[in-house]
């Protein structure tokens, strides 16, 4: 009795060594230094601001984002985009999303039953507290030391409970890769130095970005002289995306 | 003693123990270590996160070479507006001036920003694509990297379309801008630093509005009691008072 | 990209009412993610109705003790396939037991699977058939010799002493087994309730509701199995089995539908700001599927049945059409109910602003036909396991000695 479930180990443990080479091979190349050369993540904590009273609306943002992050050109596939609010006289609220392209969506609302009407560009809120990051069953998404949530595309394995978990609406499944995929503030172009593709080609300024750790940054002095306005509070994501004048209406 | 163990438990733990045994082999010899590492799976995400491509070169690097261009740009009304913006990620550029960036000449791309829309904040400039010159090519008349009217605005509603479609349907329709603005001649150059006057005290309004104004198409009011301490515009937009 | 995607979510964009974020347009979690729950309720609701033998020494309910067991076994089986096969990237499926992120209701899926697997089902069933299986492996021939020997872990004791020692054992798993069953579909029910984006799930009462329709659920898998298998068999339904389950079939439907009841009404009084897109798809989205499947089908009509069944005296033929009708009916309610879940759930926006739809693949990996397969395979597997393991003589002979 004993003697069999040896030799059945033993089977095991004889076909497992082979395996264990092949396995060591496909994880591939070892540890290497995590980022650009002298940027270390711990002296930074990156956030966005949104100044509602500037946003005109045009679009450049998602197209740019689109560009630079290798984001399915269609429109049902979005790491940013813009929403146009109209509130009317009677009360209703319109909301759309704008078309980047030709067909910039013109408003069709009247103008005479407009109350007020607005742009809100909206993107991961990149929280501090992220429900995403909680519920990844396999840990390939999370936040890194410089406050940025990333996912490991090579690890995900597209459960997709992350995006029901998103109160943003900011994850989708990448069609190509069938993983999660969403804003990494441009994460290869901000350890640079550079400002991420959105905030770059926004001609009004109406995203700033910058790193709370540093008191000279725009964006602390945008936090400092604004009335902020963070996204659905009340689920205590405490999002990093900042609003000015941000609108009642907006959820 | 062995056998005073029933039977089962003896043989179910034998089943038990090839088990641990596999998983633990599994878990602790055959795996290697990085592939349960989760700080190693995180370091190589954002390895290959930083290992990306860069499209947008960003505003400085155009500048390097472009200095005229961007000299013109940073005092201009479009100093916020970056090259790439208009001209499309210019990163492949940097690396290989042979490969040109866009240069945006139809009026359609200026209109994405320009154009007039009610959700538009008061105040950007913006014209009626429609109205505005048609057929002409922005660039014409406005240089963009310094885009100033090429001629002192004859109307107001030249820059101000907003307000003036409003107007246009409001019962101030006939009342010109300049009946309660004064507006300097530098006010159309320098449209910034010098600004147009307005209305300071509820008299004002109280030429037509005041009970004993002599205009007779303006709804009346009794000026020292009506709306108290408040200043007319608290309550009633100008442009676009409500109808009685 | 896939022309076909982009086809399929333009035709869906067609469809949108109001307002919903761009990435919100495809459904992310199908007809299988409903299945899943399904099935996994089956399993915890067949465990619990054999578990009632057991623990409460319920007599009557004995000659489905095995059959519930073993169903629970078929479906539990099959319950992991609807999830791997809605992965992404089913290949890394094994990350989750390498490393889990414990933060994730869904990574302790593998954990609480394989402990109510092994820990749990496996060992009940095999102390309750050891003594056949040592049996059945001395009578037959090869090879069903051997595979009963195997399966018996090649056991040879069957003294009184030794069979004494596996009804206490089976007496101290079902115990363990009881909180394991609520366990794994409490659990289940925790991965949609914990999700506080989502207002439609975001409940503590969702693991209870869930729990409690699973149990209605399996027994009523259980009483449907018993009443064909018994006839196909040429043997005889013992009514007073029958009316037995059923009577704890209607407690359950009872208590389950107060509980849906108290969630529902607490949603209407509570009246956050999601009620107004929470009342749009039930009263649109959702009304067959809710109203008409899930309630009247689903609970009330049973519900009425069964109370006639009882207050009125029946013959034993009506009461069999009875039961097996409202069996039927319950089966069809409570998969409207985890399609209500996991379907409206993802129906309307997180802006709360607008409603998208749902089109249902036929072909595709998650389409119609790949779920029905996942419906009909643990029937399959049962089959298979029916042959190998019997349930029946040994509960008859074991009647024969109650009597």
């Amino acid at each position: 009795m004993k003697i069999m479930n040896r030799r059945k180990f033993l089977k095991k443990a004889i076909l497992f060594i082979p395996a264990v080479g092949v396995l060591r091979r496909l994880v591939g190349d070892a540890h290497g230094k995590a980022t650009a050369e002298g940027y270390d993540p711990a002296n930074h904590l990156y956030g966005m601001g949104i100044d509602i009273d500037k946003c005109i609306g045009c679009g450049l943002c998602i197209d740019a984002c689109k560009n630079e992050n290798n984001v399915p050109k269609e429109p049902f596939f979005c790491r940013t985009w813009v929403e146009r609010y109209v509130i009317k006289k009677d009360g209703s609220v319109v909301v759309e999303s704008i078309e980047t392209g030709k067909e910039k969506g013109r408003q069709k609302t009247n103008e005479a039953d407009i109350l007020r009407s607005f742009f809100v560009p909206k993107l991961c809120n990149q929280c501090e507290n992220p429900p995403c990051v909680q519920v990844c069953p396999v840990g390939a998404t999370f936040a890194t030391e410089d406050g940025v949530v990333l996912v490991d595309s090579k690890r995900c394995i597209g459960c997709r409970y992350c995006i029901q978990a998103c109160p943003y609406g900011a994850r989708y499944l990448h069609p190509e890769t069938r993983t999660a995929d969403k804003c990494t503030f441009c994460y290869h172009r901000i350890v640079k130095g550079l400002l991420p593709a959105c905030v770059e080609v926004c001609p009004t300024q109406a995203r700033i970005f910058g790193d709370l750790k540093s008191m000279a940054s725009r964006l602390v002095r945008f936090k400092r002289t604004k009335r902020i306005h963070v996204l659905k509070p009340h689920l205590n994501t405490e999002p990093k995306v900042y609003y000015a004048s941000l609108d009642g209406e907006v959820r | 003693m062995l056998n005073k163990i029933p039977e089962q438990i003896r043989r179910l733990s034998v089943v038990l123990a090839v088990v641990i045994a596999a998983v633990a082999i599994a878990r602790y010899v055959v795996l290697p270590s990085s592939l349960i590492d989760t700080r190693f799976h995180r370091e190589s995400t954002v390895q290959r996160e930083v290992a990306k491509n860069i499209q947008f070169a960003g505003a400085s690097v155009c500048a390097a070479c472009h200095a005229e261009q961007a000299g013109k740009n940073r005092v201009g009304y479009h100093k916020t507006v970056s090259c790439e913006a208009c001209h499309g990620p210019a990163r492949a550029h940097t690396e290989d001036p042979s490969i040109k960036p866009t240069k945006p000449k139809t009026r359609e791309f200026c209109v994405f920003c320009h154009g007039y829309d009610a959700s538009r904040p008061t105040g950007f400039p913006q014209i009626n694509p429609v109205l505005h010159n048609p057929l002409k090519s922005c660039a014409t008349c406005h240089n963009p990297h310094d885009p100033v009217p090429p001629e002192v605005p004859r109307e107001c509603s030249a820059c101000h379309a907003q307000i003036a479609n409003i107007k246009t349907v409001s019962p101030h329709a006939l009342i010109g801008c300049t009946s309660c603005h004064s507006v300097p001649a530098k006010h159309k150059v320098t449209p910034r630093s010098v600004r147009p006057t307005k209305p300071q005290a509820r008299d004002f309004c109280g030429q037509c509005h005041a009970k004993e104004s002599e205009r007779k198409d303006a709804p009346k009011i009794d000026l020292p009691t009506h709306g108290g301490r408040f200043l007319c515009w608290d309550c009633h937009y100008p442009h676009r008072p409500e109808r009685i | 990209m896939s022309e076909e995607l982009t086809q399929k979510l333009s035709e869906l964009l067609r469809e949108v009412t109001g307002f919903i974020y761009p990435n919100e347009v495809e459904i992310h979690w199908s007809i299988l993610i409903v299945v899943y729950p399904y099935i996994t309720g089956l399993v915890a609701g067949a465990f619990i109705l054999a578990s009632l033998v057991q623990v409460f020494n319920v007599r009557e309910v004995q000659p489905t003790y095995r059959l519930s067991l073993l169903t629970a076994l078929a479906f539990l089986l099959i319950a992991p396939l609807p999830l791997l096969l809605h992965l992404g990237h089913p290949e890394r499926a094994y990350e989750i037991f390498l490393t889990p992120q414990l933060g994730s209701a869904m990574a302790v899926f593998g954990f609480v699977y394989l402990w109510y697997l092994m820990a749990v089902l496996l060992l009940e069933i095999w102390f309750e058939y050891r003594q056949n299986l040592v049996v059945w492996s001395r009578q037959e021939k090869p090879p069903m010799s051997w595979l009963h020997a195997a399966l018996s872990l090649f056991s040879r004791d069957i003294s009184e002493r030794a069979v004494e020692f596996d009804h206490k054992a089976i007496r101290v798993i079902t115990v363990i087994g009881i909180p394991s069953a609520f366990l794994l579909h409490g659990y289940v029910g925790f991965i949609f309730g914990s999700v506080k984006a989502n207002p439609w799930w975001s409940s503590v009462l969702m693991p209870v509701v869930f729990l409690m329709s699973a149990i209605v659920s399996g027994i009523a898998l259980v009483i449907f199995l018993y009443m064909v298998l018994t006839p196909l068999r040429g043997a005889q339904i013992d009514m007073k089995c029958l009316d037995k389950i059923a009577s704890y079939l209607f407690y359950a439907v009872i208590v389950d539908f107060t509980l849906e009841g108290l969630d529902f009404i607490h949603r209407l009084y509570e009246s956050e700001e999601s009620i107004k897109i929470l009342s749009t798809l039930v009263t649109d989205k959702l009304f067959i599927s809710l109203w008409v499947i899930q309630i009247l089908l689903g609970m009330l009509i049973p519900l009425a049945i069964m109370v006639a069944v009882k207050s009125l005296k029946f013959n034993d033929e009506l009461r069999k059409l009875f039961y097996f009708v409202s069996v039927i009916m319950i089966q069809l309610g409570i998969f409207a109910t985890r399609w209500n879940v996991v379907i409206g759930g993802q129906l309307f926006s997180k802006s709360f602003r607008g409603l998208t739809i749902y089109k249902m693949d036929v072909a595709g990996v998650e389409g119609l036909i790949v779920a029905l397969g996942l419906l009909i395979l643990p029937f399959i597997v049962l089959a298979i396991l029916l042959k190998i393991l019997p349930p029946w003589e040994a509960t008859e002979a074991r009647e024969g000695a109650v009597r």
